[in-house]
C-alpha cells in the first residue's frame, strides 16, 4: 500500500512521516515516531489513554488518522515537563500520589493540563466531569482528583 | 544464620523513620513523564507484528484451517495454528494452557484463538488473518453455568469426570468438581435459631479491565533461546509455563517484565505470548503482540459467574447458629478459578461452629476465568452480608454490634482448618463504628449499607537480593512484579533496616534470570513478602559489615553493633572507635572483600489475614432505577501501613472497582454465544463522574509475623463493596436485590413489582 508523506510538529519538534492511510496518529506517535508516553488502551475512544493537544485542542489519538495530522502541532506528554522541570500537575500527581500504575496518567494529565488552562479554578464536580473521558481502574478517582485541585491551587498563586 | 523466617524481630516500639512515610515512589517519575515502558512500549529492530485470528462461533469443531493464502501475502512472514504447538494431554493443566492459547481440536468460546500471523506492519498482518479459511462444524453451546451442569447440556470435555464424587462416572459432565466443607452440625446449629434467613444470589462475569491490554515482544535465536518481555504477574511463572507447553527448557526461555498497566490477577498466566514465540521462532525475527480492547474482553479475564443458595440461623441475643450454602462457580472454558476460596471466605471473619457448603465448578461455553482482587469471594459475599444484615435487623441490634458479636479473634479456627493467630477484625469494626460517617444521620431518602469482608493474605516463594554501593546507596532487586507500587515501600523497608534515608535505595524488578523462583504477584503477597527476603537480605549485609568493622578495628564481631546507619563499638569496653557509617565501610571493603550484599530465597510464611468494613450511602432514582454512591468509607487492617498514601490508594481503588461490579459490569451474551459488550463503550467501568471522594480510616493491627508488622491490603478492599452496596439499595428502598449487577433495569424492575416507581 503506498504511504502518504506528512509533516508535522510535535512537541515544537517537526518531523516528516510516511505513513500508511490506515493508520492513527496513535500508531504514528507510537510505531514511527516511539513517542510511547501515549498509551493505547482502547482505539475506539473510550478510554481517553491517547489523549494529545492537536493544535490546541483536546483529543484521542486514536481517533485522528495520521495523515490528518498533516501541518498540524501535536502535544503528547512527552512535552509537558519544562526541561527536568516537571509541571505542577505532574508534581502533584507524584506526591499526592494521583498514580497507580500509571497507565493512565499521560492521558489524564494531558486532559487536566487542558482544563486548568480553560478553567484555573474547578470545581470537584468539574474535573470529575471534565476527566469522564479518561478511565482509570486503579485508583477510584480520590486522589487523582485531589492532585488536579492541588495543581490547580498552585498555579492559581495560592 | 537464623533468617527472620524464624524470629521476624518485630518490635512495636521501634521508632521508624522511613516506614509509616509517604515518600514519592521511584517509579513515579517516568510514569507521569511517559518515559515509563509498558508491555506495548518496546521496540526491536527488524520486529514484525503479530496477530491472532479468533473463533466467531461460541462452540465448534476445527475441522480445517487452510492458511495458504495469508502465507503468501508479501510482507507475511509467520503463520501459526495448532500444528505448530505440542500435542499435550487434554485435561492436564499443560493441556488446557495449550489449548487455551491456541484451538486444537474444538473451539470453546467466541474468540478462541485458531491461528495466528507475523507480518511487517499490522495492516498487513491484519489483512492476512482475513486470508485464513476455517472450516467449523458448528455445536450446541452453553453459557449460563446451571444450564451447563443439567442432564443433555452441550458437553465442552469428553474427558471431563466430576472430582470429589464417590463412585464411577460413566459420562463426561461440566461440572469439574464438586467441593464440601463443613464445621460442627448444622441440623443442631439451625434448631438453636431462633431466627433463620436465607436467600439466593446470582452474579455476572466482570473484567478486571486493566488499562493496559496484554502486550508483549518475543525474540527467538536459531539455537532455541527465547527472549520474552511482556506485561505480567509472574515472570517465573510465565517462564514455566510457555516451557511446558512449547517443550522448552526453563532455562533456555528469559522473560524481562515491563512496567505493568494494571493485572489485578488477570496478568497471571500467559495468552498471546507463547503465540509470539512460536511466530518469532518460524519466522527468526522479534515478534510483537498487542491485545486489542476487544481480544482483552473476549478473550481474557473475566471473573466467575455465581450462582448461591445462603442459609444463616442466630439466636434473640444475636449469636450466628449455623451457615449453610450451595455455590455454582461458572469457569469458562476451562477449570482454574479457585472456587474454593468461595466457601473457604465466605463466612470467615464471623467465629461460626456450624457450617456446611456444597460447591461446584462448572465449565461452559465462555473464556477461561481468570484472577481477580480476591477470587471467587466477593460475589459469595454478595449474599452472606444481604443474610447477616437481615439478621440484625430481625434481632434489633446495630449493624456493627451485630458483627463485632460474632466477630472472629485470635485462637478461633475456620473452615478451612487454620487457627488465627493475632487479627484485626474486632478493632476495625470498631473503628468503623467511630468514624464521622457511621456517626452521620442519614439524609432523607438515602439508604446505608455496611458489610465486611475477609481475605487470607498470600504468601509463599519469593527471591530478593541487596547490594551497597561502594559509595554507601543501595540497590535492591526483587523476582516479583509490582503492581502498584512495592518497589517504593521494599526500598522504604530497606532504608528503614539500614538507617540510610530512602532516596539512597533504588529498586529494580529482575528478570527471570537474575532471580530464582517466585510465585506470582498476587493475593496481596508481594509487598508482605519480598519485603521479608528484602529485609533478611538488609540484616545479611548489616552482619557483614559487623564483621568487617570487627576486622578493621581487631575486635570480636560481638562488640560491633550496628546502629542507626553506623557500625559502633556495643560498649566502652570494646575499645574507643569512632562509628564507620554505611559509606564508609563500603569505600574502606569494598574492593579487599569485595561488594557487601544479602540475598534472600524462602517459602514466606505467616501472612497476616486482613479484615475490612465498608460504609456506604446511597440514593436510588425511583423513576430510573439508577443508584448513586452519595458516601464510601473503608476502614481496614493493614496491620502497618508502610507507604499510607498507597494503601489508601489499595483501598479507594478496590471499592470503585467493586462499585463497577455491584452497579453496572457484566458479560452480556446473545442467543448465538458471541460476547455482545467487548469494549469500554458497552461495558462501562465507573468513570470519574460516577463516584465520590472514597474515604478511609486504616486500622493498624501489627502481623508480627512480618518484621514491620504489615498484612498484604490488596484483595480485602473487594471483598465487602458489592455487600455493602447491596445494602445500601435495600436500606434505601426497603428491598434487598439478589442479582448482580444491580443495574438500573433490575432495580427499575424491583421498585415497579412494589409499586415503588415514581413513573
Amino acid at each position: 500500500m503506498a504511504k502518504t508523506h506528512i509533516t508535522t510538529t510535535v512537541n515544537g519538534d517537526e518531523y516528516e512521516v510516511l505513513c500508511e492511510v490506515d493508520q492513527t496518529l496513535l500508531d504514528v506517535l507510537r510505531d514511527e515516531l516511539h513517542l510511547t508516553g501515549t498509551k493505547e488502551g482502547c482505539s475506539s475512544g473510550d478510554c481517553g489513554a491517547c489523549s494529545v493537544m492537536v493544535d490546541g485542542r483536546l483529543m484521542c489519538s486514536c481517533l485522528v488518522l495520521g495523515v490528518e495530522a498533516d501541518g498540524k502541532s501535536i502535544d503528547t506528554i512527552e512535552g509537558m515537563a519544562d526541561g527536568d522541570v516537571l509541571h505542577p500537575l505532574q508534581r502533584n500527581f507524584l506526591e499526592l500520589n494521583g498514580l497507580q500504575c500509571g497507565i493512565c496518567t499521560p492521558g489524564i494529565l494531558i486532559a487536566a493540563k487542558n482544563l486548568l488552562e480553560r478553567n484555573p479554578n474547578p470545581t470537584e464536580t468539574e474535573i470529575r466531569f471534565w476527566l469522564a473521558g479518561n478511565l482509570c481502574r486503579c485508583t477510584g478517582y480520590d486522589k487523582i482528583i485531589r492532585s488536579v485541585m492541588a495543581a490547580a491551587e498552585e498555579m492559581r498563586g495560592n | 544464620m537464623a533468617t527472620i523466617l524464624e524470629d521476624s524481630k518485630f518490635n512495636p516500639d521501634q521508632k521508624l523513620k522511613v516506614v509509616g512515610t509517604n515518600p514519592v515512589k521511584h517509579d513515579g517519575p517516568d510514569k507521569v513523564t511517559g518515559r515509563a515502558k509498558f508491555g506495548a512500549d518496546m521496540y526491536l529492530p527488524g520486529m514484525l507484528f503479530g496477530k491472532i485470528l479468533r473463533s466467531p462461533h461460541a462452540h465448534a469443531i476445527l475441522k480445517s484451517i487452510d492458511t495458504s493464502a495469508a502465507e503468501a501475502l508479501p510482507g507475511v512472514n509467520a503463520v501459526a495454528t495448532r500444528d505448530d504447538f505440542p500435542e499435550l494431554q487434554a485435561g492436564t493443566p499443560g493441556g488446557d494452557l495449550s489449548r487455551n492459547i491456541m484451538a486444537r481440536e474444538k473451539v470453546l468460546y467466541d474468540g478462541h484463538p485458531v491461528a495466528a500471523v507475523a507480518a511487517t506492519s499490522e495492516s498487513i498482518a491484519r489483512r492476512a488473518l482475513k486470508l485464513i479459511k476455517v472450516e467449523y462444524e458448528i455445536l450446541p453451546h452453553v453459557i449460563d453455568p446451571v444450564e451447563a451442569m443439567q442432564p443433555g447440556a452441550p458437553i465442552l470435555h469428553s474427558h471431563l469426570r466430576t472430582k470429589g464424587v464417590e463412585g464411577a462416572q460413566d459420562t463426561p459432565t461440566n461440572v469439574v468438581e464438586r467441593l464440601v466443607c463443613e464445621m460442627g452440625d448444622v441440623e443442631k446449629g439451625f434448631a438453636a435459631a431462633d431466627f433463620i434467613v436465607e436467600g439466593e444470589y446470582d452474579s455476572k462475569p466482570m473484567h478486571q479491565s486493566y488499562i493496559e491490554p496484554q502486550g508483549c515482544v518475543a525474540s527467538a535465536s536459531q539455537d532455541g533461546q527465547i527472549e520474552l518481555y511482556c506485561c505480567t504477574q509472574g515472570i517465573h511463572v510465565f517462564r514455566d509455563r510457555i516451557g511446558e507447553i512449547l517443550k522448552i527448557d526453563s532455562a533456555k526461555i528469559r522473560v524481562s517484565q515491563s512496567e505493568m498497566g494494571g493485572g489485578f490477577g488477570g496478568k497471571t498466566s500467559p495468552y498471546a505470548e507463547p503465540v509470539a514465540a512460536v511466530l518469532s521462532r518460524k519466522s527468526a525475527r522479534p515478534v510483537k503482540i498487542v491485545l486489542t480492547r476487544n481480544e482483552v474482553f473476549r478473550c481474557t479475564g473475566p471473573v466467575s459467574a455465581t450462582k448461591s443458595k445462603i442459609k444463616m440461623g442466630c439466636t434473640k441475643d444475636g449469636k450466628i447458629t449455623a451457615a449453610q450454602a450451595d455455590l455454582v462457580f461458572q469457569t469458562g472454558a476451562f477449570t482454574g478459578s479457585m472456587f474454593f476460596n468461595g466457601p473457604w471466605a465466605m463466612f470467615t471473619r464471623y467465629a461460626l461452629d456450624n457450617i456446611h457448603t456444597v460447591a461446584c465448578e462448572v465449565v461452559s461455553n465462555r473464556p477461561k476465568v481468570n484472577a481477580f482482587r480476591a477470587p471467587c469471594v466477593p460475589q459469595i459475599v454478595f449474599g452472606v452480608e444481604a443474610l447477616v444484615s437481615e439478621m440484625a435487623n430481625k434481632v434489633g441490634m446495630d449493624q456493627i454490634d451485630f458483627r463485632l458479636k460474632n466477630a472472629a479473634k485470635e485462637g478461633d479456627t475456620t473452615v478451612f482448618g487454620q487457627t488465627f493467630e493475632r487479627i484485626g477484625f474486632v478493632e476495625t469494626l470498631e473503628a468503623a463504628k467511630q468514624t464521622d460517617h457511621y456517626k452521620s444521620k442519614l439524609p432523607e431518602g438515602w439508604g446505608r449499607g455496611v458489610s465486611t469482608g475477609f481475605w487470607f493474605n498470600r504468601d509463599g516463594d519469593t527471591t530478593g537480593s541487596l547490594t551497597i554501593t561502594p559509595g554507601g546507596s543501595v540497590t535492591i532487586m526483587v523476582g516479583t512484579s509490582d503492581v502498584a507500587g512495592s518497589r517504593i515501600s521494599l526500598s522504604m523497608m530497606a532504608a528503614e533496616e539500614l538507617g540510610v534515608p530512602v532516596e539512597k535505595v533504588r529498586a529494580i524488578l529482575s528478570d527471570t534470570a537474575m532471580m530464582g523462583n517466585n510465585r506470582v504477584t498476587a493475593g496481596s503477597r508481594t509487598t508482605y513478602s519480598a519485603g521479608m527476603v528484602i529485609v533478611d537480605s538488609a540484616r545479611q549485609a548489616i552482619a557483614e559489615m559487623c564483621r568487617r568493622a570487627a576486622e578493621i578495628w581487631g575486635v570480636p564481631v560481638e562488640g560491633v553493633e550496628f546502629v542507626d546507619g553506623a557500625v559502633h563499638p556495643s560498649s566502652s569496653n570494646v575499645g574507643e572507635f569512632e562509628p564507620m557509617s554505611i559509606a564508609e565501610i563500603a569505600a574502606k571493603t569494598s574492593v579487599s572483600h569485595g561488594a557487601i550484599s544479602g540475598h534472600t530465597e524462602m517459602n514466606v510464611t505467616g501472612a497476616g489475614p486482613g479484615f475490612g468494613v465498608h460504609l456506604v450511602d446511597c440514593e436510588v432514582d425511583r423513576g430510573t432505577g439508577r443508584v448513586d454512591i452519595k458516601r464510601y468509607t473503608v476502614i481496614e487492617d493493614a496491620g502497618k501501613a508502610i507507604h499510607p498514601l498507597q494503601v489508601e490508594g489499595q483501598y479507594q481503588g478496590g471499592a470503585i472497582q467493586g462499585v463497577g461490579w455491584a452497579l453496572n459490569e457484566e458479560y452480556i451474551y446473545g442467543e448465538d454465544g458471541r460476547l455482545q459488550n467487548p469494549g469500554f463503550l458497552d461495558y462501562r467501568i465507573p468513570v470519574a463522574s460516577d463516584v465520590p471522594m472514597v474515604d478511609t480510616v486504616i486500622v493498624e493491627v501489627p502481623n508480627p509475623r512480618h518484621p514491620y508488622g504489615l498484612r498484604g491490603v490488596g484483595e480485602v478492599p473487594v471483598t465487602p463493596t458489592l455487600g455493602a452496596v447491596g445494602n445500601a439499595i435495600g436500606d434505601a428502598i426497603g428491598i434487598r436485590p439478589t442479582s448482580l449487577p444491580m443495574s438500573p433495569p433490575k432495580i427499575l424492575k424491583l421498585l415497579k413489582d412494589a409499586g415503588l416507581n415514581t413513573n
